[in-house]
Formats: structure tokens, sequence, C-alpha cells
């Protein structure tokens, strides 16, 4: 039962309530006009302390998809913030006007300590670069669609790994699944932080693997993640310019790619992959967007209690 | 030789690494206390070499979680009729809260005001900790 539920990390589900979510996908994408009053009178929050736009207006459609109500900021200079109210009283109040709240924060962690002051669900939108876990949701969807496993995969990660909290969220949901590889390619100075290593990949004693070059192992996945290298995320922009083409997966590399490889990206691209690729049928990014918002509409629809 | 006076009721936190015992000291605020304390350092110990000692004439609340994340080697004896009637060997907390400060600046315990610092125990052999919100390890 998802009802009432926070969503603040990937694991807070279980994967069979994960499951569940999924098959609830399935029906909309399938059937969405008879899912277009679900939400009726109900109102979501959006509290988007960092820019956005793909995620901010994927929770938007999503709810009105289903027939809510959406009110919230984009820029909290525009809000109480900017007169220095706290996050804890931000949530209160926003969650006496609203049913169910979706949160991008500049801060990791936010969302957990939000989360004691949130009278209603609180969806972590993304905190930092720490985690992503609606994107997770989307991004196993687009594998579940992609493969018809969530099982047996061998998973690379490319790019920003450091401050990929996409990246970070996966690899801790996808920890959970049966006989799952990774392997972690990035520049030294972006490689997955240590609590992932410890924590997730450690303690599950998962085979994993890291270097540094995409060619040497693009023909063993089944699955490759590539991220950005994230300009926002560096104190120091130099160290940005060095590493911020450090990849650029263009058809050449893919050459000796799989033919049933699943490219996914979270978006926004810059560089890292070549526009050539995007009419490859392995490129699954675009379609990867578009679950975005039927797994979101699930996922409201679930927390809500209305399915 | 050194030698400080037994006390007759109170505590002995022996075993301190040495170094921390000033710190604890300060930690438990006893450079304010109004009965006899002493602090002994670099000590010789038979098991470690040196070691820093703290003795409280006076029965006081001490949080020993707090001292078993500083040093879960400490030992604090309590002192009845100058006897030691018990023995408490620490080990390291599970949880622990406010003693130290998450570093990470991307942290929301930079950010928010009046927040808890709250670090869980991952690895007991290694003594690794993580921040509860960012997940940041400490050793």
């Amino acid at each position: 039962m998802l009802k009432g539920r926070n969503l603040v990390d990937p694991r807070d589900f279980t994967t069979e309530e994960l499951d569940s979510i999924f098959a609830f996908t399935k029906e909309i994408i399938n059937r969405p006009e008879e899912f277009a009053h679900l939400c009726d009178g109900k109102i979501l929050g959006t509290l988007f302390y960092e820019p956005s736009t793909r995620t901010r207006f994927s929770f938007e459609a999503a709810m009105l998809r289903l027939g809510g109500k959406v009110i919230g900021f984009s820029e909290p200079g525009s809000s109480s913030v900017k007169k220095g109210e706290s996050l804890a009283d931000t949530l209160r109040t926003v969650g006496s006007y609203a049913d169910i709240i979706a949160m991008r924060h500049h801060k990791e962690g936010a969302p957990q300590y939000g989360a004691k002051y949130c009278p209603v669900p609180l969806i972590n939108a993304g905190d930092g670069g720490h985690q992503h876990p609606t994107q997770t949701l989307t991004d196993l969807y687009t594998i579940l669609e992609s493969k018809g496993s969530l099982n047996n995969l061998t998973i690379g990660f490319c790019g920003d790994l450091q401050f990929g909290r996409t990246v970070h969220s996966l690899i801790k949901a996808m920890s959970r699944y049966e006989n799952i590889r990774f392997i972690l390619i990035s520049p030294i100075e972006l490689q997955v932080p240590e609590y992932i290593k410890t924590e997730v990949l450690g303690q599950h004693g998962l085979n994993y693997v890291e270097g540094e070059r995409l060619e040497d192992v693009i023909g063993e996945l089944d699955i490759l993640y590539m991220t950005r290298v994230q300009k926002e995320r560096f104190f120091n922009e130099a160290d940005y310019i060095r590493l911020k083409d450090s990849y650029i997966l263009d058809l050449r590399k893919l050459e000796s790619a799989k033919d049933d490889l699943a490219i996914l990206h979270p978006l926004p691209r810059v560089n890292e992959i070549s526009m050539e690729v995007d009419a490859d049928p392995r490129a699954k990014y675009f379609q990867q967007v578009k679950n975005g918002m039927y797994v979101r509409m699930a996922l409201i629809a679930k927390l809500l209690g209305v399915r | 030789m050194l030698n400080i006076t037994s006390i007759s009721k109170g505590l002995v936190i022996d075993h301190i690494k040495p170094g921390l015992g000033l710190k604890i000291f300060k930690y438990l605020k006893l450079d304010e206390a109004d009965f006899t304390v002493a602090l002994i350092i670099n000590a010789i110990s038979e098991k470690h070499g040196r070691k820093d000692i703290i003795k409280i004439e006076n029965k006081i609340d001490i949080d020993l979680a707090m001292l078993g994340f500083l040093d879960p080697n400490i030992t604090v004896n309590i002192i009845e009729d100058e006897v030691i009637i018990d023995k408490i060997n620490l080990t390291l907390p599970d949880t622990v809260e406010n003693i130290i400060e998450c570093k990470n600046p991307r942290c929301i315990t930079a950010e928010e005001r009046d927040i808890t610092h709250k670090f869980v125990l991952i690895n007991r052999d290694k003594g690794l900790y993580k921040c509860q919100y960012c997940d940041q390890i400490y050793s």
C-alpha cells in the first residue's frame, strides 16, 4: 500500500511495490483517457529550489493529465524562501494547501529532512548531486520495456558518476535485482562517491568494475547509461572545462555494441551523445522522457491512494 | 611518578587515547565543574603504552554514546567507597547526534537552521559512519 507514503530514496519502495507502479504505468500508457479524471479535485505542490524544466514539466503534465491542479514555484527567489523561511516551515505551509508535494532542492538530504515536517506525501524530485528517485522509476520502466526484465543485465554508467544523482539512484535501485553487473566508466575525478561503493556495491557483494574507456567495454553492455558532466555541480570552472568532453558517444563507438543495447540518458544532453545516434533504434532516451511522465502519473495516483 | 589521589565516589574515564583527554574534558564541561576533577595526560599504560585518564569526584551523567564514538576503547569505572563497583566497556554507538557536523558543503545540514547532525554506523569493523541526510562517509 503506497497511500500516504513518501518517495525520498530509490529504495523506499519494495521491488513488489515498484512492480505495481510499473503495471499501472503500462495501463495508463495503453488507456490514458480512462485515467483523465483520477485526480479531480487534488492539488500537486511543486517546490523547485533549483532550476529545472523537464522534471517540473513532467510532474505538472502528469498531474494535469490525471485531472488534478498544480501550484508551486520554480524559482525560490519568488517565494518566501527569499525572506528566510526554513525548509521545514515551507513544507508545513504548502502541505496545508496541496495534497502531495514534489520538491527539488540544491542541498543533499533536503527531502529526507523535509519529510519529517511535510504533512502530505513528499516526492524527491532531485536533491543536489545525491538522489533522483523518480528518474529512477523512469529508468527502470524504460529498461523493463526494452529488455523485458530487470534481472540478468550488464549496465554501463558513463560520464559524471560523482555528481550524477540519477546514477546513484539507479545503482541503488538495480542492486536489488538478480545477476546485475555494473561497469562504471568515468574520469578518476568523477568516480561514484565512496558511500555508493561501501554501502551499496560493497555490502551487496555486487559485481562491478571501474574503468576510464568506454570503447573497451561497450560490447559487453545490455544497458548504456550516459550522463552529462554537470557544470552546476563544480566549484571550480577549470575542472569542468577539463572534464566536460571526456565521453562522446557516436555511431563509430556503437559499431562494437550489441544489437539490442539500450542507450539511456536522463537528459538534458549537451554533447555526450552525437545527434547521429538519435535515429539508431538502440537510442531510448526520448522514449525515456515520455515514460517519465506516465510513471509519475502512476506514482502520484498511488501515493494519493486514488488507485 | 605522578600520584593522583584516588576518588571515593564518582567516575574514572580510563584508557583514553592520548591527546583525546582534553577534548573529552571540555566536551563534558568539566572545566566548569564545582567538584574535584583530574585530567591526566600521557599516563603509562600497560596495554597501549600511553593513555589519558579523567577522574571525577562526583557521579554525573555522561553521554556514553559520545565517548564510544570518540574512542570505543575507553572504559568507564564507577567508584563507590574507593572501590570500582562497575566497569563499562564502550563500543561504537549505532547513531550519534550533534557530536560532529557533516563537512559536505552540499548537505542540507549546511543550510537549514536547527537541524540535528545525525550519523549512522554502517561498518563497525572499520568504524564507518554516514550522514543521515547526504550519505557522506566518515571514519
